[in-house]
């Protein structure tokens, strides 16, 4: 099996598309559209990038989640990670998706670079460790983003860095998790007004979930009646997550269900835990851009780790960026609006000059529909 | 009695580029009569001047048009495969200029040398210029030399201008793009962005993926004397295929409708992309070019393009439609739609 093809297949695509429509005809009992939130902002670009739209009813919605760690990391964060860059002696490691981003000051990395700041753009996190290796007289510091998929590589190099007894390695850590945001949608969906449907489930995070496993998505049905089918990337796998969503919503049923069983267990990777376990610990709070102050839902470096944590070992000091007023990203990461409802859409925002975090990566619901689903009429 | 002088040969084995090289003395001259001038050796460039002075070309007895373009090359690694930034520096402006219609005829050589790059390393990347171009069949009949201090170039950078002679009757432009014309492509997209992309990270492959970099003169001809009525030409290379498909359909103010399925990349390329997160719709291509004919041409020029040797995977990715946004949209493998965006950011530093 070569993976890529088999999960494209069109003729598989049609049937379940036909099955689809068929078992959703008419919408839910009361006759409203299935609306389902895919979390994770590579299930938002993969949707558009095969136009899965076009393929699904009208008796189906998605709304896109707030799954893109580079969306969700507030505008002060880049104005520390700014900071940092330009100390003297100073080499940031980050990743490419970070470097364009603007922070408070319009600032970004890729501009604080050009105006003479060491930023390096890796690939992982091993590149920076690799970089501090060999270069002993520059203060390495990896800014680390991401959910539960990219903090376990964090983890390691932590531990690798202590046991080669670097000086010189240091990670600015904005890990944030994903039950926890899962979590605050259920809550903030209680929020939307009357007229907002509400979400009937969600589609799964796939390369987060085979880390961390299906259990942690039980609190959805548990606490909130809704199903969760965990999908993997492909077009086929998201469709038919869509159709065991659509089967629950009938069945009246509320579980978790793993549609990616090739890489996904219900305990998930346990080494991985594991190693997060070891080297991080919760933060009392974490501001998530567009969502607010969240308690629980972020990492930093445990104590024994403190010589790599660079918010201990330099001056971070915190600015006071403020979002555009006008910027619609918090009501379209609860679902309850839509990209094109904003009025900085299109015209002021856009990827290249993106104000909010929905536009800010390619993953972003905003972004993604920008790119790829934007279409004449 | 006039004294034999003894000229030294420069050591092209182990010598380095130092300052002197370009500092118009004894060095530069040696550096310019033993490695460039006797690589590239023609008429015009034996005479030695500062300029070379050619005679204007004819087309039917009257003078043609000239087409003229230049482009610079800085791309890292110097060598990869399927190429050097020797032979790209010549294929991709004899490309730039074949795409007028035009029959390319001179290059000029800029270089930029960092002080300290070996002159091994030079004298390969000549040599490889020198054979594409008479594999062109194209004269580099002037140049240019300078050196920086180290740190100041990434081992050298090379500028390129060439001329060709263009027939006034060819006169493609993407302002002739019209609702209904076809959309040909030349052959699979991505080989060269990703062969630079895997030498770079050291990735190696089951199948060895080599850059597409290669002259398209001879195709472009007998694309010209086909009897299709030809709009436009271009080449796919930095950006890739969509962004060069979103410039045309601006500048022409017309959509395009392109179909995934017909659009040819090589399973090694995808799988590549794949794992590294690209999109082969944005990587760049060396060896390829695009072109828009009259809707019932497109069968008649496909095949003409297939009989050459680097059109043998040529295909109709689309046609042009009426769009007042200008819109390039495309239906995926899976008959889904979804538009084919500009390149927001960038995908791959310096590729070409």
């Amino acid at each position: 099996m070569k993976y890529i093809e088999e999960f494209r297949d069109r003729r598989l695509a049609e049937k379940l598309a036909a099955s689809i429509a068929e078992e959703s005809a008419g919408g839910k009992a009361d006759g409203r559209p299935f609306r389902f939130m895919e979390f994770c902002g590579g299930h938002t670009h993969a949707i558009y990038r095969f136009g899965l739209p076009d393929l699904l009813p009208s008796t189906v919605e998605m709304v896109h989640g707030p799954g893109c760690p580079v969306c969700v990391l507030p505008m002060a964060k880049i104005d520390v990670a700014i900071k940092l860059a330009q100390l003297p002696g100073v080499t940031l490691c980050s990743y490419g998706d970070m470097m364009r981003v603007p922070g408070g000051l319009r600032m970004s990395l890729m501009k604080a670079k050009a105006a003479g700041a060491d930023v390096r753009m890796v690939t992982s996190p091993h590149d920076a460790l690799m970089f501090a290796k060999e270069n002993p007289d520059r203060q390495v510091i990896f800014f680390a983003i991401g959910f539960e998929t990219t903090t376990p590589p964090t983890a390691v190099v932590i531990k690798q860095a202590q046991a080669l007894g670097l000086k010189n390695f240091f990670v600015f850590c904005n890990h944030v998790l994903t039950p926890p945001a899962l979590g605050w949608l259920l809550e903030a969906s209680k929020d939307n007004d009357a007229d907002t449907p509400p979400l009937d489930g969600f589609v799964g995070p796939s390369h987060v979930s085979a880390v961390i496993g299906t259990k942690p998505y039980e609190v959805a049905p548990r606490d909130y009646g809704k199903p969760v089918v965990i999908s993997g990337f492909e077009p086929l796998d998201v469709m038919q997550a869509i159709l065991m969503l659509v089967r629950q919503v009938k069945e009246g049923r509320a579980e978790v269900e793993n549609e990616y069983t090739r890489a996904v267990t219900r305990d998930g990777n346990v080494k991985a835990q594991a190693l997060m376990n070891e080297v991080f610990e919760l933060r009392d709070t974490f501001e998530w851009r567009g969502l607010g102050w969240m308690p629980n839902s972020a990492l930093k470096l445990r104590e024994a780790f403190a010589d790599f944590d660079a918010e201990k070992r330099f001056e971070a000091p915190v600015s006071e960026a403020k979002e555009n007023p006008a910027c619609q990203c918090p009501a379209i990461l609860r679902g309850a609006k839509t990209p094109e409802e904003c009025k900085l859409f299109g015209t002021v925002c856009t990827p290249e000059n993106p104000i909010g975090s929905c536009m800010v990566s390619s993953e972003g619901g905003c972004a993604a529909w920008y790119s790829y689903g934007r279409r004449g009429k | 009695m006039t004294q034999k002088r003894i000229e030294r040969s420069i050591d092209l084995k182990n010598g380095r580029v130092d300052m002197t090289h370009g500092s118009g003395g004894r060095a530069m001259a040696q550096l310019i009569g033993q490695l460039f001038a006797k690589a590239f050796d023609n008429p015009a460039l034996a005479e030695g001047n500062d300029q070379a002075r050619l005679d204007l070309p004819m087309v039917d007895g009257k003078p043609a048009r000239l087409s003229f373009s230049t482009d610079s090359y800085v791309i890292s690694p110097l060598f990869f495969p399927g190429g050097d930034i020797g032979s790209l520096a010549v294929h991709g402006t004899v490309n730039d200029v074949a795409l007028s219609g035009a029959k390319p005829l001179w290059l000029s050589a800029g270089f930029i040398l960092e002080e300290g790059f070996p002159l091994a390393d030079l004298a390969r990347i000549v040599t490889s210029m020198a054979e594409a171009a008479k594999r062109c069949g194209v004269d580099i009949v002037t140049g240019d030399t300078k050196v920086v201090e180290k740190g100041k170039a990434d081992g050298v950078f090379i500028n390129t201008a060439g001329v060709g002679a263009l027939n006034p009757a060819y006169d493609w432009s993407a302002a002739k793009i019209k609702p209904g014309d076809a959309i040909l492509l030349s052959g699979p997209i991505g080989d060269h962005g990703i062969a630079v992309m895997a030498k770079r990270e050291n990735l190696t492959f089951e199948e060895e993926i080599l850059s597409d970099s290669a002259a398209l003169h001879e195709m472009i001809a007998a694309m010209a004397v086909s009897g299709a009525a030809i709009h436009a030409m271009r080449d796919p290379t930095r950006g890739g295929l969509a962004t060069t498909l979103n410039e045309m359909a601006q500048s022409a103010g017309v959509g395009f409708r392109l179909d995934e399925t017909a659009i040819p990349v090589r399973a090694a390329v995808r799988s590549v992309c794949e794992i590294l997160g690209l999109d082969p719709l944005y990587v760049a291509n060396e060896g390829r070019l695009i072109a828009f004919c009259a809707e019932a041409d497109a069968e008649k020029l496909l095949a003409v393009m297939q009989a050459q040797e680097h059109g043998r995977e040529a295909a109709i990715i689309g046609r042009v439609v009426e769009d007042p946004n200008a819109f390039v949209e495309m239906k995926t493998q899976l008959g889904g739609h979804r538009m084919v965006d500009w390149l927001a950011g960038e995908q791959l530093p310096r590729i070409c």
